[in-house]
Formats: C-alpha cells, sequence, structure tokens
C-alpha cells in the first residue's frame, strides 16, 4: 500500500477516513505525537551516566535515542516520551530524575 | 428457481441450518435459552465434520462477540446467535461491531429482558439494541428467519455496506415450534452469498492495517459516525436487490414491509413478528363482514422502512402500531414511535394508537386483535378519540 498521506487529515470530510477507522498501513506510530500527554519529564545527569543502556531497553515508546551504541547528549524523544519514568526506575545509579512539567526546568544537555 | 427440500423443523434448526449453508469461517458463541439449539446444532455440525468452522466456546456473550469481532477483523466470515440477557451483556461489542464495520450476521432469538425473570418471547432485548448501528431483520416464521438469515449476510457482507446485522425470531414461538420450511440446497445458498472478500484484514500481511484505533477529541470520531449513517441509508437498496435476487432463487417474495389489504384498509395494524399472523386473521375475518382492515409487517426495522409505511398507511383512518417492547416513558412503544414519526410528514393526520402486547410470552390471543381492531374502527368513525397507550391484556 501506498504510504498513507495524513498531511491534510485536518481538513478531511467524512469521506476520505479509512472504512471503521482502520489505519492502513503499519509503522507509523512515530507519526502520531503523545508527548503531550507527559507531566514529569526524565532529565539525565551525563556525568553519573554509564552508557549502560538499560533506559533504552526499557523505554516501552522507544523515545530514547541511542547512536554509535551511545546516549547522546539530546536523548530523550520528547515528542513521544509519555513521562512514565521506567527509564528513571532501572537506573541503576541513578541518573535520571523526573522533573514536574510545567515548572523551571534544567537546561536539557 | 432452486431445488428445494420442505421439511418439518423448529425456527432455531433452520436458522443454524442457513448458518451452515452460509459457511461462516468462525463461530463464536454461549448458549442461552432460547437461542440454546442454534448453537446446539450448530456444534453437532463441527462435530460431525459438517462444517470447517473455527467453533470458540466461550465463557459468556461479551467473550463470544468479542470473539466475533476479533475474527471478523482478522478477515473471516462470522456469525453467532445469542438472545435476552446475553444480548445485553453485548452490549458494548454491538456498537464496537458496528463502528469497526464488521459484517458479523448474529440471529437473536427474541426473549424478555429480566426483571422479573423470564424465559417467553418480546422484542424487548433486539429493541434495547435498536441504536447499535446493527442492520435488523425480524421474522414472523421459521421460514422467514431461515431466509432472512441468509439475506442479512448477503447485505453485511456488500462492500457499500459492511455493517454487521441481527436476524431476531420469537423466543419459542418461533425458535420451538416445529413449522413447514422450505429449505434451499447447499450450492445455491453458497453461490447466493458467495465468498467473503474482507476489506481491511488483519491477517493480511501484504497490506499490513491496524484495527481499532483511537479518535478522541479533536480526532475524527464525529466523522465515522456519519459515516456509519451513510452506510445505514447504502443498505437499503442492497435490502431491496437482494431481497429481490433471493426471492428468484426461492420464490418467495420479500419486501421491508409486507401488507395485507392496505389497497383500501380504513384501519390497520403495524406488527412485526409472530403476531402478525393472528392479526391477519383478524383482518380477514373483519373483511368478509365489510370491515375495510388491514395489517402492516415490518420485516427490515433497522434501516427503517418510513417511506413505506407512509406510502402503506395513506388513507388509512385509524392505525393501532403493536409493541412487544416498552419503551417507559415514552409515548408509545418503540415500534410506535418510529411509524408515527414515519407519518409526521404525510398530508392527512391519522390517528395512532400505541398497543402493547405480549411481554414475556404473554399470549396474543385472537380476541385482543378483535379489541384492537374493534378501537380502530370506533376511532375512524368519530365515535372515540385515539386514547393514550393500551397494554393489550394486561389484568
Amino acid at each position: 500500500m501506498a504510504k498513507w498521506d495524513i498531511e491534510t487529515i485536518g481538513e478531511w470530510d467524512w469521506r476520505q477516513f479509512p472504512l471503521g477507522a482502520v489505519i492502513p498501513e503499519s509503522g507509523n506510530s512515530r507519526d502520531y505525537v503523545t508527548g503531550g500527554w507527559r507531566s514529569e519529564r526524565p532529565v539525565r545527569d551525563k556525568e553519573t551516566c554509564t552508557q549502560c543502556l538499560l533506559c533504552w531497553i526499557s523505554c516501552p515508546d522507544s523515545a530514547i535515542y541511542v547512536e554509535d551504541e551511545q546516549l547522546p547528549d539530546e536523548s530523550f524523544n520528547l515528542a513521544h516520551c509519555k513521562g512514565c519514568g521506567i527509564c528513571a526506575n532501572v537506573c541503576p545509579v541513578e541518573a535520571i530524575t523526573m522533573v514536574p512539567e510545567g515548572c523551571d526546568l534544567p537546561e536539557v544537555k | 428457481m432452486a431445488e428445494q427440500k420442505t421439511v418439518a423443523a423448529t425456527g432455531n434448526t433452520v436458522v443454524a441450518e442457513a448458518m451452515r449453508q452460509c459457511k461462516p469461517d468462525v463461530v463464536a458463541a454461549y448458549p442461552i435459552t432460547p437461542q440454546t439449539t442454534i448453537v446446539e446444532e450448530y456444534a453437532g455440525f463441527v462435530a460431525k465434520g459438517r462444517v470447517h468452522t473455527e467453533y470458540v466456546t466461550v465463557e459468556s456473550e461479551h467473550s463470544a462477540m468479542s470473539a466475533c469481532i476479533g475474527a471478523s477483523a482478522a478477515g473471516a466470515r462470522v456469525m453467532t446467535a445469542t438472545a435476552s440477557q446475553g444480548l445485553a451483556l453485548m452490549w458494548e461489542e454491538l456498537h464496537i461491531a458496528s463502528g469497526m464495520r464488521l459484517p458479523i450476521v448474529m440471529a437473536n432469538a427474541n426473549r424478555a429482558l429480566s426483571a422479573p425473570i423470564n424465559i417467553h418471547c418480546d422484542h424487548g432485548d433486539a429493541m434495547g439494541a435498536r441504536d447499535a448501528g446493527w442492520i435488523m431483520y425480524f421474522a414472523e416464521s421459521a421460514q422467514e428467519a431461515y431466509d432472512n438469515t441468509i439475506m442479512a449476510l448477503k447485505v453485511a457482507e456488500d462492500p457499500s455496506v459492511l455493517l454487521p446485522a441481527m436476524s431476531c425470531l420469537d423466543g419459542f414461538i418461533t425458535t420451538h415450534s416445529i413449522d413447514r420450511v422450505d429449505v434451499l440446497d447447499d450450492e445455491s445458498v453458497a453461490g447466493f452469498v458467495g465468498e467473503y472478500e474482507p476489506a481491511n484484514a488483519l491477517l493480511d500481511t501484504d497490506d499490513p492495517v491496524s484495527h481499532g484505533a483511537f479518535a478522541g477529541l479533536g480526532g475524527p470520531f464525529f466523522e465515522f459516525k456519519r459515516a456509519q449513517r451513510e452506510a445505514m441509508e447504502a443498505a437499503r437498496p442492497v435490502i431491496t436487490s437482494v431481497g429481490e435476487a433471493y426471492s428468484q432463487l426461492s420464490g418467495r417474495p420479500f419486501d421491508v414491509i409486507e401488507t395485507f389489504g392496505m389497497e383500501d384498509a380504513e384501519v390497520a395494524a403495524v406488527v412485526i413478528g409472530s403476531a402478525s399472523g393472528n392479526a391477519r386473521h383478524i383482518a380477514r375475518q373483519l373483511r368478509a363482514q365489510g370491515v375495510k382492515a388491514g395489517v402492516v409487517k415490518v420485516r427490515v426495522f433497522r434501516p427503517f422502512p418510513y417511506a413505506e409505511l407512509a406510502e402503506a398507511l395513506r388513507g388509512v383512518k385509524a392505525v393501532a402500531v403493536l409493541d412487544r417492547a416498552e419503551s417507559f416513558g415514552a409515548e408509545g412503544g418503540p415500534l410506535f414511535l418510529e411509524v408515527r414519526s414515519a407519518l409526521y410528514d404525510a398530508s392527512d393526520r391519522i390517528p395512532v394508537v400505541s398497543y402493547i402486547y405480549g411481554l414475556g410470552g404473554s399470549d396474543v390471543r385472537l380476541e385482543l386483535m378483535e379489541r384492537m381492531f374493534a378501537d380502530l374502527s370506533d376511532i375512524a368513525a368519530g365515535s372515540a378519540q385515539p386514547g393514550k397507550l393500551v397494554y393489550l391484556g394486561a389484568r
């Protein structure tokens, strides 16, 4: 099936939506931004982090980036992180802190 | 016309036979009186290897309809059967099946809802599901239950419809009484219903899809409901054309409403299901005495045949709508509300009276039909005003 083009979905009328609310292709969940559900965001202390990647393995939303087997500086995909806190919970060196959204956030490094 | 075999059988037996002939891939069902013998017979077909159906035994009707939905989303032809409390327990899944546009066909053996507990016929179960987005056929006889079940499948699976459909038959009166039924041969039914081509099969790995998506605030939920309404409207011509094709095959006429004496009727009863025969019997007697009595039987309740009803009732001086179901607090029973609404745009203002009858299997005796027609004659003659709702025959 051709790539499902949802660019103009906001203007579609009832005839244009797929039958029975199916999503007629696979692998497009990254197009659906869910980060707005989050009430707390993970903040990683790069000095403490040992790059064990347990957080990356444990993230249920695949919202942690890895480049060259390392967490990059911007390691969280905040468009999809829902703030569940599993990464902070599994971190063996407590390098990840959950910080309430809407508060003054430390610079995400 | 196809070759047919005349059998003496109960409504449930011939519904099970219709299901077997439609060759569903999956049947997921839970037994409940008075539907039980449908699923018993079907389990027998499975046990004897007469069908290749995956028969899923489940722990409740909630699970039965859930399994049907999963199987239908996977791309299977799915049929099931239920009644009363079972249908009530399926309530949330009924809406899911129609919202997901899954053409599941389900027989419903009409039975009263508790309390007090009762296992006998009324239409309260099905009328409770009238807004669930299912096409709804109602049978007067075992023959109609058989015919409706086959037609319902063909309509439900039509690419322009894709909605679930219910084939209702009256509990015990139709489900358990031995009736004369003409049954089509297997090849004719198989040819008539054809192969099912699912629109969005989960098991189609070449074309992967997701079912059950979220359409919340700001999402297109409203637009999906609009599409459902259009699909139900699209079902009207399909029901008619499938009915015509089935009439060719079976030699039995079909229409969404069936009329008796309506060409010149001055008083008329509108009725659903097995009580239609008694209404017709009294109307026939009255006509022999010079009373212009008529009967309109509603065979398809969803989509509701409002144009056909308005046309059939044109020129009538008094109408009784017989409901085997309650809608407490409403001005009348569910069928009454539909019929009176259908008449609103008519140029003549026809008096319409709501009669509630036969709840919980309460007997619909001939003298009750006589009394109802006598009331109508008084109203038509101007010697009585149309009264409030009547509980026909209640002590």
